[in-house]
């Protein structure tokens, strides 16, 4: 019997008594083979969410099985693509479409009639295990894609190989043994989305993510392999930050999901990063990033996607060795579309409306990020970077609390600073990161051995600003000893000399450890040189008058990233003026 | 010959139910024919079995269980598309209102809209003039965005409205032709007066397209009433080629339709007894702004909204920030002040302002004078705070000196003329006037260089 539509709500459909179908498996729904997921089953009823547009669909038009879970096709040509939220190409889209997004489009992720320059790496007789290695090419100027056995085949033999040369995706690039039936294997492997891809297992977190964003690689750093939340309310910048992390940071690979956001936005993205070019490679920008549009006014079952057929990319590219950042902008619109799914299935809700299983599947999220060794034998990492949109920017609502976590960094945008155009508006007192005490060895080794101490006395300087500006509000700062006043003015030059940072200024855009530590070391000095005037009887107003302060607030347009130098200068320049008062 | 279903099974609020029916589509239309020979039509908007349900545009009082005939058009809701829209006046279910008959399609529009695939945007960056100075220098609008107005009860966003649809002007001037829709969502009989009058009085009723839904029109109407306006946007902008300024008001009236009648179907409720899907809903209206690549065309939007009690964090101004690209909000102490427009500098944001502005577009020094006027007026509200607990007296000079800026700043810069259109040059030069009040160490936003090109005294 055939199976077909009983009821139609929004994005949900139901089927009446089949046993034909499997939860989680992806079906087509109607003539024009909507693609949707199976989200219940029972003896009355299977229910369907549909990631498209259901308008138009008819009661008694037909389901058909795929009889597999809703996976994505991982190869060669994904990177510097841009995809809709179940990973069909939104350019080849245009192409064939037009300009809006089609219903019941099945144009395949990868495109089966590029060539690629493929080495086969393996020989007839070789035993692989899964994850291996057989073939590489090159899929952009920056990355080189290894082709590896799928996950799911644990052990073979390969019976023949190809020789080097150009092939299309779809080709057999090996044959393999597999218990005796001999299966091809070709550029392309599919993976469902919603399981993790299997690691040999995970290795502790060492190194921080550098993004040449002060304010996070001097204060609240995230790991390689780490999760970090940026919440906001509106207007604090969160897709900036998210935008800026995805410039310049030093992963190899970028999966930007932006998630129920603006159209605009991605456009943006797609424009700029096909002009930036990579500090470290001199390529383009694009050439590591891989984007997953569903925008705001896409299809809400899709969205709900979106995340998982990101992570799944990443943990692909992992796989064959790579430090992947997702930036997933925003996860709060994740979890609305859960929220309006569990609706529609009348659901009981917990906190707000919410389902009572959104802490289950945020947790699930961000524990595909990681620090591991590899079926290959190789180290990757997934770092996940999600923005939180909280409701009424109220930090305490069920996403951000939830998130909170199951996240070991969180870098709270605060709309105060936002209101004062001090950006990043990233709160140095409300964040925090729990991986500074992993990251010991590292800033030893590679930034300097003073930087944690460095980095505690400028926080207690702006700990201490915190609770100075209390009585400052009752009684304005006139009436603060000079030593205090010495405080916030050192504490005024770390904020808007250092911690704010100008992301349209060549240099200021992206700033190296060195030059942060160099800066950090040089407010410091200043701060040690005044401390000592003060108790040589100087008064605040004098040592604020030789100009030192306000130079130092610009020394991050003045100092190009290239001339560490300078900073010797600026050095014996606090010396001399501020050693010379009162002598 | 399509099948005619006598009678409905259930009638509840703004929906009714049918049974026994087949052969419907999802969102299909429906006409239901009274026995008094009046027609109202209807949307499926929910099917099981044989059983649909029904959402009436025109309201179902008058309905019984036996006195309608339905019959189902086979298409989704379209309204007819045609230059000639310009000038005319239509309800909020986009049928004609002004008497002058119905109008000669050169083509049907479903108004649902479709998504719009990301990769086909053109990234705005062409600013529009409106020659107020607060919003030209502080979050100036760009051609392509949605930027709305977040008001209260009372407050003057009407009288904004007008004045930007009045002075709006392309800045490249390139001769394109612009338009405005103006779609009302239960707005009251005045309001909607308000406007037809001032755009007649400023000629510019000839290049308006005016869809008005009463606050006493079916709430289902409502609902309609953004979507036909901004099909008739999208059709003139990218198949027309026009740059369309769209004013929706009032998008809170339009939310608590939604409420309404989500609430009627007995859905779920989220936050404030609002549906789960506003901000879905909101969001595939507010993204039907944007340039397409390959036409010329743009359709910019603004919004307006009234604020329940004030509360920027209630949740239609809350869903819509985090949809547009900025707002603009107006404050009430300003407002009751006299000062027009009584804007929160502070609240407000334009998302897109920085890549339409500064050499090439406006002027060199504009983004770093609006950053400086940002930090500086945030730096007022400080010392103001500051002033009210130990008496202005007291205050240090350069506290003094904000207090007297803040003053100026809000005097001079953010109030003018409902009449009066200010040009780029003059509401920087003033912006400079302003600034030169405090010491020049305090302007820590812009290079030495710029100050002294500039600074006065």
């Amino acid at each position: 019997m055939k199976n077909t539509i009983y009821a139609i709500n929004g994005p949900v459909i139901k089927i009446r008594e089949t046993k034909d179908f499997a939860m989680r498996e992806m079906v087509y729904v109607g003539k024009k083979h909507l693609i949707g997921e199976v989200i219940g089953v029972n003896d009355k009823f299977t229910t369907i969410q549909v990631y498209e547009n259901t308008a138009g669909l008819r009661i008694g038009e037909e389901v058909e099985g795929s009889g597999s879970p809703m996976s994505v096709t991982l190869g060669p040509g994904i990177i510097s693509n841009i995809f809709d939220g179940i990973a069909r190409p939104l350019t080849d889209m245009r192409k064939t479409d037009g300009v809006y997004v089609t219903e019941g489009s099945d144009i395949p992720t990868i495109d089966p009639e590029r060539v690629f320059d493929v080495k086969v790496t393996a020989k007839p007789g070789d035993e692989l295990t899964a994850g291996q290695i057989y073939a590489q090419c090159p899929e952009t100027e920056l990355i080189t894609n290894y082709v590896m056995v799928p996950p799911n085949i644990a052990k073979c033999r390969v019976t023949s190989a190809a020789p080097d040369g150009k092939y299309k995706a779809e080709d057999t690039i090996i044959k393999v043994d597999v218990n005796g039936d001999e299966i091809p294997l070709t550029l392309c492997q599919k993976w469902p989305i919603r399981t993790p891809r299997p690691v040999t297992r995970r290795i502790p977190i060492d190194t921080p993510l550098i993004t040449g964003q002060r304010v996070l690689d001097s204060i609240v750093p995230v790991a390689k392999g780490g999760t970090a939340a940026i919440p906001g309310g509106f207007g604090t910048g969160k897709t900036m930050t998210q935008h800026q992390i995805a410039k310049w940071c030093d992963a190899d690979i970028i999966v930007y999901i932006g998630c129920g956001e603006r159209g605009n936005e991605m456009t943006q993205v797609l424009e700029e990063f096909g002009e930036l070019i990579d500090p470290k490679s001199g390529k383009h920008l694009t050439d590591r990033t891989v984007l997953i549009a569903n925008t705001s006014n896409m299809p809400v079952a899709a969205r709900e996607a979106s995340i998982y057929t990101g992570i799944t990319i990443a943990e692909y590219y992992r796989d064959m060795g790579y430090d992947i950042a997702i930036m997933a902008d925003s996860t709060s619109r994740w979890a609305e579309a859960l929220r309006e799914i569990s609706g529609r299935l009348e659901e009981m809700p917990a906190e707000e409306g919410y389902p009572a299983y959104l802490p289950s599947r945020l947790a699930e999220f961000y524990e595909r990020a990681g620090n591991c060794s590899v079926l290959s034998g190789k180290r990757g990492s997934v770092t996940i970077i999600g923005a939180v949109s909280p409701a009424g920017s109220d930090f305490s609502e069920p996403v951000t609390q939830n998130t909170k976590r199951f996240v070991r960094c969180f870098m709270a945008l605060d709309k105060p600073l936002a209101y004062a155009r001090h950006y990043p508006a990233i709160n140095w007192l409300t964040s925090y990161s729990d991986y500074i005490p992993d990251f010991e060895r590292y800033y030893e080794q590679n930034v300097g051995e003073d930087f944690l101490a460095v980095r505690q006395e400028i926080s207690n300087i702006l700990l201490e600003e915190n609770k100075l500006m209390e009585i400052v509000k009752l009684i304005g700062s006139d009436v603060l000893p000079d030593d205090q006043k010495l405080v916030l003015e050192t504490a005024k030059v770390i904020r808007v000399g250092f911690l704010q940072q100008n992301a349209f200024h060549k240099d200021d855009t992206f700033v190296p450890m060195s030059k942060q530590l160099s800066m950090m070391r040089t407010i410091l000095r200043l701060y040690h040189k005044s401390e000592e005037a003060l108790k040589r009887g100087i008064a605040v107003a004098d040592i604020i008058a030789t100009g030192q302060f306000d130079k130092l607030i610009k020394m991050k347009y003045d100092i190009p990233n290239d001339k560490p130098e300078m900073f010797d200068e600026y050095d014996r320049s606090i010396d001399e003026t501020i050693g010379a008062l009162g002598k | 010959m399509n099948i005619q279903y006598s009678g409905l099974a259930d009638v509840n609020g703004p929906l009714v139910a049918l049974e026994g029916v087949s052969g419907v589509s999802y969102e299909e239309i429906a006409e239901l024919h009274l026995e008094d020979g009046t027609k109202r039509t209807g949307r499926v908007v929910q099917m099981e079995g044989d059983k649909v349900i029904l959402q009436v545009f025109e309201g179902t009082s008058g309905l019984s269980l036996d006195n309608t005939r339905t019959v189902f058009k086979g298409k989704p809701l379209e309204i007819p598309l045609s230059t000639e829209m310009l000038g005319r006046v239509f309800n909020g279910a986009g049928q004609p209102a002004d008497g002058l008959g119905s109008v000669f399609a050169e083509k049907y529009g479903d108004i649902n809209g479709r998504a719009l695939n990301p990769v086909a945007r053109s990234y705005p960056r062409n600013y529009i003039h409106t020659g107020i100075s607060s919003i030209d220098c502080l979050m100036t609008l760009i051609r392509g965005q949605k930027l709305p107005i977040f008001s209260g009860s009372g407050l003057s966003h009407n009288k904004l409205a007008v004045q930007i649809v009045k002075q709006a002007r392309i800045a490249d001037e390139s001769g394109q032709d612009f338009a405005i829709v103006f779609a009302a969502m239960g707005v009251q009989n005045d309001v909607a007066d308000y406007f037809k009058r001032e755009f007649e009085q400023a000629g510019a009723s000839g290049r308006v397209v005016m869809f008005l839904n009463l606050s006493n029109d079916p709430i289902i109407e409502r609902i309609l009433t953004p979507k036909c306006a901004l099909t008739t946007a999208e059709y003139l902008a990218f198949e027309k080629n026009m740059h369309i300024l769209v004013v929706m008001t009032d998008i809170t009236s339009y939310a608590e339709a939604l409420r309404e009648f989500s609430s009627s179907k007995g859905e779920i409720p989220g936050r404030k007894g609002y549906p789960g899907y506003l901000y879905s809903d909101l969001a595939a209206m507010y993204e039907r702004a944007g340039v397409i690549d390959g036409s010329t065309g743009s359709v910019t939007q603004i919004p307006i909204l009234t604020m329940p009690n004030d509360d920027i964090t209630h949740p239609i101004p809350d869903l819509t920030a985090y949809i547009t690209e900025g707002q603009i909000v107006f404050d009430r102490n300003l407002d009751s002040e006299g000062i027009y427009p009584g804007l929160s500098v502070l609240l407000s944001l334009s998302r897109l302002m920085k890549d339409g502005i500064g050499e090439g577009y406006t002027r060199a020094d504009h983004s770093d004078v609006a950053n400086q006027l940002f930090a500086a007026y945030a730096k007022v509200q400080d010392a103001r705070s500051l002033a009210s607990v130990i008496g202005e007296d007291e205050l240090s000079e350069t506290d003094k000196k904000y207090m007297r800026f803040g003053k100026e700043f809000e005097q001079r810069f953010l109030k003018q003329g409902q009449d009066e259109n200010r040009s780029m040059d003059q509401t920087l030069e003033l912006a400079w006037d302003l600034l030169s009040l405090l010491p020049k160490s305090e302007l820590d936003r812009m290079n030495a260089k710029l100050i002294d090109e500039h600074y006065r005294g």
